[in-house]
């Protein structure tokens, strides 16, 4: 199964693509810096949509290329070759209309939790008089309203990940790309972590286009819309998984937990083959 | 309460190592009772009687305007030059040994050019301490810059902040603990350039505190009068000012590993 996905006519119809990567390659070099490093393909002729409003997750095993796949819809890292579009235009650069979540929470720590909050509103042209109330307004909204004033280092890892979650939502984004954001956490962090992500996408149901990189089957699978199976590298489009239990989901969920196994075990054969290629050379 | 037992944790074994060095001396020197080795007491009556007829307090004002304005000038300089560094990379492959060379190079070795340039003059001081100090702002400032993290910048970026927005709200900030170190460092060489500059400037106009170490002959009490005066401002500026700063900077990222 390595058939590309593209989206019904029926439906590109009534909800236009927020992306589309066209026959996307990125290569890059082994050993960055030294110049001499040898170059491999980290991303392989990958081509997709995504739907305005959809959560789409792309899953795959570590080098597959999926992190340079969300670098790249940030505007942070261009294609070496075919295209990536947003909303029908070439992206040429990042901007506060896509927000990112990073694997690290990347709060700046010369600044409070608040003052994280504060400066991207200001980024956006928001008048200082308004920016401590709609940032207190977001650190409400992920429950860190009583640690506005703190520094980023007080916090625990899930609650600084989580003021990046508020720190991200503040510019009140089209657009939220998370690059393996709950991979450094531990799993109570994770999960409610991954709960505030569910509502706050719920919330703006429709308007919202959320694209997370992960490596975690049964993340992609409580996420996702629509999960996009990547191979080890090269990284290849393998399978596309379209998910349709209600929402809000929880990992004990009898269809989760079906579309879980089944990617585990397409992902499985995957990784078989990859480390068995790499013990060939 | 609380206030006095910090002061006293803070404090309490740097002034046990001065007390414990003075009594040293007080025994060597009772011991010797040679001129070469006054007493502690013998330094205490000089540097009262400099205080009193005015010469160590005349000394040191004059020296601590000329440090403000070439330290100053060597912040403005090194960091300027640093960022540029920072910034290209051409400049930074052809202009940093030469920073590396001038930082290496002893800054008193500038003292006979720069007497033949201004003359016996404070400029001449002026400059070798400037000469003396910028190098190691302009290496540090460069290093504080390249080494923010890749994270934040990208974080910036998305954020919305490019062009001289980025380096305003996000590189600067992040660079500021490692320009805090180019900072104490270019003190600490400035204070030495001056000093050195100053006791060998024999000019009416370059008077200060390093003068008066030259001016004293061999009347050792003097010159350790003197001397005192020197350490005592060189410690107490990057202790109180800079160091205060450090830390509060750190304290603020937890940085510090103690509190």
């Amino acid at each position: 199964m390595s058939g590309v996905m593209q989206l019904e006519p029926g439906t590109a119809a009534v909800a236009p693509a927020k992306f589309s990567v066209r026959d996307l390659v990125k290569t890059r070099v082994r050993g960055a810096g030294s110049g001499d490093g040898e170059s491999f393909v980290a991303v392989d002729h990958v081509t997709f949509d995504v739907r305005r409003g959809e959560f789409l997750c792309v899953l795959g095993p570590s080098g597959c290329g999926k992190t340079s796949i969300l670098h790249i819809l940030a505007g942070l890292d261009e294609p070496t070759s075919g295209e990536a579009l947003l909303d029908g235009r070439p992206i040429t650069g990042p901007g506060p209309d896509r927000a990112v979540l990073f694997q690290e929470p990347a709060l700046f720590p010369w600044l409070s939790v608040a003052g994280n909050v504060e400066l991207a509103l200001r980024l956006i042209g928001v008048p200082e008089a308004e920016r401590r109330d709609r940032a207190m307004h977001w650190l409400e909204n992920v429950h860190l309203g009583k640690f506005a004033d703190a520094q980023p280092h007080e916090l625990s890892a899930g609650m600084r990940q989580r003021a990046a979650l508020a720190r991200a939502l503040a510019a009140e984004p089209d657009v939220l790309l998370g690059d393996e954001p709950f991979g450094a956490l531990d799993a109570q962090a994770r999960e409610l972590l991954q709960d505030e992500v569910q509502r706050v996408w719920a919330e703006r149901e429709g308007h919202a286009t959320f694209v997370f990189v992960t490596h975690n089957v049964r993340e992609a699978a409580l996420l996702a819309d629509r999960v996009l199976v990547m191979s080890a590298a090269p990284g290849r489009l393998l399978e596309e998984v379209r998910i349709s239990s209600p929402r809000p989901r929880a990992l004990d969920d009898v269809l989760v937990a079906r579309v879980v196994s089944e990617i585990h075990e397409q992902l499985m054969r995957e990784v078989d083959k990859g480390v068995a290629h790499e013990m060939d050379l | 309460m609380s206030r006095m037992r910090w002061i006293f944790r803070e404090l309490g074994p740097p002034l046990a190592g001065i007390a414990g060095s003075i009594l040293a001396w007080a025994i060597v020197a009772s011991l010797t009772s040679s001129s070469a080795i006054p007493s502690p007491l013998a330094v205490w009556e000089r540097f009262v009687a400099g205080m009193r007829d005015g010469t160590i307090p005349d000394a040191a004002a004059k020296t601590m305007i000329r440090l403000a304005f070439s330290f100053a000038a060597a912040i403005v300089i090194g960091t300027a030059i640093g960022i540029g560094l920072a910034l290209n990379e051409f400049a930074r492959r052809s202009v940093r040994p030469l920073i590396v060379a001038l930082q290496i190079t002893p800054f008193i070795a500038w003292l006979p050019i720069a007497v033949v340039w201004f003359g016996a003059t404070e400029r001449a001081v002026v400059f070798v301490t400037i000469v003396g100090a910028f190098p190691s702002m302009t290496l540090a400032t460069m290093a504080a810059m390249r080494q923010v993290p890749p994270l934040y910048r990208r974080a910036g970026r998305t954020l919305g902040a490019e062009g001289w927005t980025l380096y305003r709200r996000v590189i600067f900030p992040a660079a500021l603990p490692g320009f805090m170190i180019g900072l104490q460092q270019a003190w600490g060489f400035a204070w030495k350039a001056l000093m050195a500059a100053e006791l060998l400037v024999a000019a009416a106009g370059a008077a200060g505190l390093g003068r008066l170490l030259a001016g004293a002959q061999n009347d050792v009490a003097t010159l350790l009068a003197a001397l005192a005066v020197i350490v005592a401002i060189g410690v107490s500026v990057d202790y109180l000012v800079f160091g205060r700063l450090d830390r509060r900077i750190k304290r603020r990222r937890g940085l510090l590993t103690t509190d």
